[in-house]
C-alpha cells in the first residue's frame, strides 16, 4: 500500500502524535509555534490532495487495518467531509498564521506550546469527526476536541476567560451527553454503531418509540453543541474571552463540526428511514433557527465589543444553516453546505482583521476603535469587504450562500415568502451592525486627535496577507462558487439520490 | 473593435479611471488631465456605439456565468444607450465643472472624491448596459456604495447623518424589496434576463404579479417613491458636482432607468396594464410628484428645493412607466433626458453661486443677478425646460407624457400633469426674479476672492471652469428641443425593435 492511500487515517493521526510531543517541547521562543504550524500545513495538504480525490472518484471509504466495517473501524470521506477537511484544516492554519504575531500578545509565554499542544489536539477531534463513519468514535473525538478547546478558551487574557470556558464546559457536556444517550438508544435497537449500518437495520424498527427518543436526543444535543438559539449562551461569551486566534478557528469550525454531525445524523440516519416523524422534528427546528438570526442580529446591533458583536453574528449564521437543514430537502442541503464553507470564510476574515486591530489597540470595544480606518486602512478595509460578504452583497461569498438559501426556502408551500422576508429583515439588521464598525472606523476621530493628524500603522506584514488572502478568497468564491457548489451536489446526491 | 470588446472597454474605463486617478493624488493637475481624458474616453466609447443601435442592432457582451443560467452579460438596448450616452456625456461636462468647484470651494480629499465619483460613473454603465435583472442589481448595489463615501464627504456630523439616511434607505429597499422581488422573479420564471414583451406574463398569475409589481416599485428606492424618498433631500449635503450628476443624473437615472427597464422587459406593458397595482402605483407616483412640488415651495435653501424638484419629475418617469402605453413609455423615456440637462445646469447654478457668493439661500439671493448674469439666465434656461416650456427640451417629454395618459385612457393625469407646471413654475422661478428684479441688500461687503477675468466688468461669475460646463449644458436645453425627434426616433426602437 503506498503512503497516499493511507491519507484518510494519517488527517487523524498526524496532529495526534505531534501533540504530546509539543508538550514536552520548552516554551519559549517561537518553537511550540512553528512544530504546530508545519504540522498544520502538512495536514492542510493532505486535505487538499483528498479533496481531489473525492472530486474525482467520489466518496472515499476506508478500513483502519483492513478489519471490514462493521466489525471494524470505518472511515468516510464522504464530498461533505472532505468539504469539511479543506475547512477545518484552512481555519486552523489561518488561525496559527495570525497567532504568530497576536498569541505572544495575549497569552503568557510559560503557556504557550501547551496552547498549541492543546490546538493539535482539537484539530485532531475535529477533523476526526468529519471523516468517522462510525457514531461512537464521533463522541469520542467530540470530546478530544471539546476537552483541549475547554483549555485554549481559559487561556484567555482577560480572568472572565475562566467563566467564559466553564460555562462552554458545562453546556459542552450537557450535549455530548445528550448525544451519547441518542447513541445509545440507536445501538439497543440496532446492535450497530457504524452510520451506514444503524441506517440499514432501522428500516425495519423506524416506527418504535425508543429511535424517536434517540432522534430527540441527538438533535438536541447536536444543537446544543452547535449554540442554537436559546442554547446559544455560551458561544458570544467564549469568542469574547478566548485569544483571537483561538477565536478565529473556533468561528470558522467549531460549531459547524456539530451541525455536520447533525446534518449526517439527519439525512444518513433519520430521515430515509423515519419518515414523517422524522420531517416533523425538523420542522420543529424551524421556529428556533427564525429565532435565531432575528434574536442573533438584534443584539449584535446593540454589542459594543466587536468580538461579542461577531459571536451573536455566527449565532444568527447558525441560523440559517440550521433552516437550510431543517428544510430537509436537496435544496437545502445545498445551502447548508454552502454557507458551511463561505461563513467560514467570512468569520475567519473578520476575526482576523479583529486581531490586527486588537494588536494595535490593545482593545476591542468598537468606540475605543475610532480613526482605525487612517491608521490602519488596509485592515479596514479588508473588515468592510469581509462585512459586506457577511451582508450577502452581490460577488461575494455571502450572497452565493443567500441566494441557495433562499431560493430553497421559496420551496416551502406558504411558509416560504413569510421565511424569505424574515431572512432578509435579519440581512438588513447585518447591514446596521457592521455600518456601525464602519463609521466608527472611517468617520470618528479619536478623543484629541483630528482624523487628518492619525499616523499610519499596520499590521503585521503576515496577518495582512492572511487577511487579504481571505478577503481575496471571499470574492473568488463569491464570483465562481463551483468548488464547494461542486462538492455539494455531489453529497446531495449521493445522499438523496436526485430531488427529495 | 468588436461591439463586445467596446462594452466591456467604455464599462472597464472608469474602474481603471478611479486607480489611475488614486495614484496621482500627489500632482493634482495631471490627476484632473486624466480625468478629463478618461471622461471624454468614455464618452467616444459609447458614442461609438450608437451606430450599431441605430441600426437596429443589439450588441451583447458576456463576462462569466455566477450560478447556473446566471450570468454577468451585458447587452445594449435603445433605452440603455441612451442612458449611457447621458451619463457618460454629461460627466465630461461635470468632471470639468467639479475640477472648478473643488478647487474653487477649497474641498479637502478630492483624489478620493474623484476615485470615487469615477467608480459610481462606472457602476451607472453597468446598470445602462445590463443585460439581465442580475447584472443590472449588482451594479446598482455598486452605486449605492460608491456614492456613500461622496455623500459622506464634508465628514462632520450633518454629512454622516445624510449619508446614513442615504445608504440605509436606498440598501434597505434594495434587499429588502428588490432582492426578494428577483428571487420571486427567478424562481417562477426561471430567468432574469431582460426579453422585450417581458417574462412574467406566461408564468406569474396576476395576482403574484401585482405584488411583484410593488415590491419592484418600491425596491427601487433611487426612483423616490413617497415615502422612500427622503434619501435625496439628505444627499444634499454632499459636495455640489455630486449633486448635479449622481443626484440629478446617474444615481436617481439609474432609478428611473431601472423602473423603465421592468416595466418594457421584466413584465411586458400589456401584462403590466392588466395589474391592479399598476394603477396604485401610477396614482402614488402622482401624489409623489404633486406632494415633493410643494415642499420644494416651502424650501429656502436652494439645493433642498432642487432636491424636491427631482423627486417629482422623477415621478413623472414612474408615472409614464405605469401608464404603460407607448406613448407614455417614450415621454417618460425623453424624460431622462432632458431632465438631465435641465436638472444638471440648475445644479451647476446653484454650484456656482455658492464657490462665487458663497450663497445657498434664495432668500440671500436678491440683486445677485446683476453680478452673475450668465449663471442665472442659465438657470432661467434649466428652470424653463424642467418646466416645460417650448422652446426647450423638457416640453417635448411632457407633451408626451400627456398624449401617453390619453393613449392609456387615463386622461385625468394630463390635470396632475398641468398642475405640476403650475408649481414647478412657483418654485424655480422665484430665484431668477429675486436675482434679477430685486435689489441687492445694502450690508452685503462680501468679495469673492476667486472672481474671474470677468471682474473686470463689474461681475462676479465662478471660476471659468465652473461657468463653461453651466453655459454649456444650459445650451443643450435648447438644442435639444430641435433634436428630441432624433432621441424620440432612437426610443421608438425600443417597440420596433429590429433584429433581437
Amino acid at each position: 500500500m503506498t503512503l497516499f492511500e493511507q491519507f484518510p487515517i494519517l488527517m487523524v493521526v498526524v496532529p495526534m502524535f505531534v501533540a504530546p510531543l509539543l508538550a514536552i517541547v520548552p516554551s519559549r521562543g517561537h518553537l511550540p509555534w512553528s512544530i504546530a504550524t508545519i504540522t498544520n500545513a502538512v495536514i492542510f495538504f493532505i486535505a487538499v490532495s483528498l479533496t481531489q480525490q473525492v472530486l474525482v472518484d467520489g466518496t472515499i471509504f476506508y478500513e483502519l487495518g483492513n478489519w471490514p466495517v462493521p466489525f471494524g473501524i470505518g472511515l468516510m470521506i464522504s464530498p461533505f467531509s472532505a468539504l469539511m477537511l479543506l475547512i477545518i484544516t484552512g481555519a486552523s492554519l489561518v488561525a496559527l498564521l495570525v497567532g504568530y504575531d497576536s498569541m505572544p500578545s495575549e497569552v503568557g509565554a510559560e503557556h504557550q506550546s501547551l496552547l498549541y499542544s492543546c490546538w493539535l489536539l482539537a484539530l485532531t477531534g475535529l477533523i476526526g469527526i468529519a471523516i468517522s463513519g462510525d457514531a461512537f468514535n464521533i463522541f469520542v473525538f467530540m470530546e478530544i476536541s471539546s476537552l483541549a478547546a475547554y483549555v485554549m478558551v481559559a487561556n484567555g487574557p482577560n480572568r472572565r476567560a475562566l467563566t467564559a470556558s466553564f460555562n462552554y464546559l458545562v453546556t459542552g457536556t450537557t450535549g455530548a451527553t445528550m448525544y451519547l444517550i441518542g447513541v445509545g438508544y440507536l445501538y439497543m435497537m440496532t446492535g450497530s454503531l457504524n452510520l451506514m449500518d444503524i441506517s440499514e437495520r432501522l428500516a425495519d424498527i423506524s416506527d418504535t418509540l425508543p429511535v424517536m427518543i434517540a432522534g430527540g436526543f441527538l438533535v438536541v444535543g447536536l444543537a446544543l453543541k452547535a449554540a442554537l438559539f436559546p442554547m446559544h449562551a455560551w458561544m458570544p461569551n467564549t469568542y469574547q474571552f478566548a485569544p483571537t486566534p483561538v477565536t478565529i478557528f473556533f468561528a470558522a469550525c467549531s460549531t459547524k463540526v456539530a451541525l455536520f454531525v447533525m446534518m449526517r445524523f439527519e439525512f444518513v440516519v433519520l430521515l430515509p428511514n423515519l419518515g414523517e416523524p422524522a420531517y416533523f422534528l425538523s420542522s420543529l427546528l424551524i421556529p428556533l433557527c427564525v429565532a435565531a438570526f432575528l434574536v442573533g442580529s438584534a443584539v449584535a446591533i446593540f454589542e459594543r465589543n466587536l468580538k461579542r458583536m461577531l459571536g451573536y453574528s455566527s449565532v444568527a449564521q447558525i441560523g440559517y444553516i440550521v433552516l437550510a437543514i431543517s428544510l430537509a430537502s436537496s435544496a437545502g442541503m445545498t445551502a447548508a453546505i454552502l454557507h458551511f464553507f463561505n461563513h467560514a470564510l467570512i468569520k475567519a476574515a473578520l476575526f482576523t482583521a479583529v486581531a490586527a486591530m486588537l494588536l494595535r489597540y490593545g482593545s476591542d470595544n468598537i468606540d475605543s476603535l475610532a480613526g482605525v480606518g487612517r491608521r490602519m486602512p488596509l485592515t479596514s478595509f479588508a473588515f468592510v469587504i469581509a462585512g459586506l460578504s457577511l451582508i450577502g452583497v452581490p460577488l461575494t461569498a455571502g450572497f452565493i450562500s443567500k441566494w441557495y438559501l433562499i431560493q430553497a426556502v421559496l420551496e416551502e408551500p406558504g411558509l416560504g415568502i413569510l421565511l424569505t422576508v424574515l431572512i432578509l429583515v435579519s440581512s438588513l439588521m447585518a447591514v446596521v451592525y457592521i455600518w456601525k464598525v464602519v463609521e466608527v472606523a472611517y468617520l470618528k476621530a479619536p478623543a484629541g486627535q483630528k482624523l487628518d493628524e492619525i499616523k499610519r500603522e499596520e499590521a503585521p506584514a503576515l496577518i495582512l496577507i492572511v487577511l487579504w488572502a481571505l478577503v481575496i478568497a471571499n470574492v473568488w468564491f463569491g464570483i465562481d462558487p463551483s468548488l464547494p457548489l461542486a462538492l455539494a451536489n455531489m453529497e446531495v446526491v449521493e445522499l438523496l439520490g436526485v430531488g427529495r | 473593435m468588436s461591439d463586445a470588446t467596446l462594452i466591456l472597454t467604455a464599462i472597464a474605463i472608469p474602474l481603471v479611471g478611479a486607480l489611475v486617478i488614486a495614484l496621482n493624488g500627489k500632482n493634482q493637475n495631471r490627476r484632473d488631465t486624466l480625468m478629463v481624458a478618461s471622461a471624454v474616453l468614455v464618452f467616444l466609447t459609447v458614442l461609438s456605439l450608437l451606430p450599431s443601435v441605430l441600426a437596429g442592432n443589439r450588441p451583447e457582451a458576456l463576462l462569466f456565468f455566477i450560478m447556473p443560467g446566471l450570468p454577468i452579460s451585458f447587452a445594449i438596448e435603445p433605452l440603455g444607450m441612451l442612458f449611457g450616452l447621458v451619463a457618460s456625456g454629461l460627466w465630461v461636462v461635470t468632471s470639468i465643472y467639479g475640477i472648478g468647484y473643488m478647487r474653487g470651494a477649497h474641498e479637502k480629499h478630492q483624489t478620493r472624491f474623484f476615485a470615487c465619483f469615477s467608480i459610481a460613473i462606472f457602476a451607472a454603465l453597468g446598470v445602462a448596459f445590463a443585460e439581465n435583472m442580475f447584472t443590472l442589481f449588482i451594479f446598482y448595489e455598486v452605486l449605492s456604495l460608491s456614492t456613500y463615501p461622496l455623500v459622506a464627504h464634508k465628514g462632520n456630523e450633518e454629512a454622516k447623518r445624510g449619508a446614513r439616511i442615504y445608504l440605509g434607505l436606498l440598501l434597505g429597499t434594495s434587499i429588502g424589496f428588490l432582492l426578494p422581488a428577483m428571487l420571486v422573479t427567478w424562481f417562477m420564471a426561471g430567468t432574469l434576463d431582460f426579453m422585450p414583451g417581458g417574462i412574467l406574463q406566461d408564468n406569474v398569475s396576476r395576482s403574484i404579479g401585482a405584488v411583484l409589481l410593488i415590491l419592484y416599485m418600491y425596491g427601487i428606492g433611487k426612483a423616490a417613491l413617497m415615502p422612500f424618498h427622503r434619501w435625496l433631500p439628505s444627499a444634499m449635503v454632499a459636495p455640489t458636482p455630486v449633486s448635479a450628476l449622481l443626484h440629478a443624473v446617474a444615481v436617481v437615472k439609474a432609478g428611473v432607468f431601472t423602473v423603465l427597464k421592468v416595466s418594457i422587459y421584466i413584465f411586458g406593458l400589456d401584462y403590466l396594464q392588466s395589474l391592479w397595482s399598476a394603477d396604485l402605483i401610477m396614482w402614488i407616483a402622482a401624489f409623489t410628484l404633486l406632494a415633493a412640488s410643494v415642499v420644494a415651495i416651502q424650501k429656502n435653501n436652494l439645493k433642498a428645493r432642487l432636491a424636491y424638484s427631482t423627486v417629482s419629475q422623477l415621478s413623472y418617469i414612474v408615472l409614464g412607466a405605469m401608464l404603460a402605453s407607448q406613448l407614455a413609455i417614450m415621454g417618460g423615456s425623453l424624460n431622462i433626458v432632458m431632465h438631465a440637462f435641465g436638472k444638471i445646469t440648475l445644479f451647476f447654478c446653484a454650484g456656482a453661486i455658492y464657490v462665487a457668493a458663497h450663497k445657498s439661500d434664495i432668500s440671500e439671493m436678491d440683486g445677485l443677478g446683476r453680478k452673475m448674469p450668465l449663471t442665472f439666465f442659465a438657470f432661467l434656461l434649466g428652470a424653463l425646460s424642467v418646466i416645460g416650456a417650448p422652446p426647450l427640451g423638457g416640453f417635448w417629454s411632457k407633451w408626451n407624457l400627456m398624449l401617453g395618459a390619453v393613449q392609456a385612457h387615463h386622461a385625468i393625469m394630463i390635470a396632475v400633469l398641468l398642475i405640476s407646471t403650475l408649481l414647478n413654475m412657483a418654485y424655480l422661478l422665484p430665484p431668477v426674479i429675486r436675482a434679477f428684479l430685486l435689489s441687492p441688500p445694502k450690508d452685503d461687503g462680501h468679495h469673492s476672492d476667486e472672481g474671474t477675468s470677468l471682474r473686470r466688468f463689474g461681475l462676479a461669475e465662478a471660476p471659468l471652469f465652473c461657468l463653461i460646463p453651466l453655459l454649456f449644458t444650459a445650451s443643450g436645453t435648447v438644442v435639444l428641443f430641435f433634436y428630441a425627434p432624433a432621441v424620440l426616433g432612437l426610443i421608438e426602437m425600443i417597440f420596433t425593435g429590429g433584429a433581437q
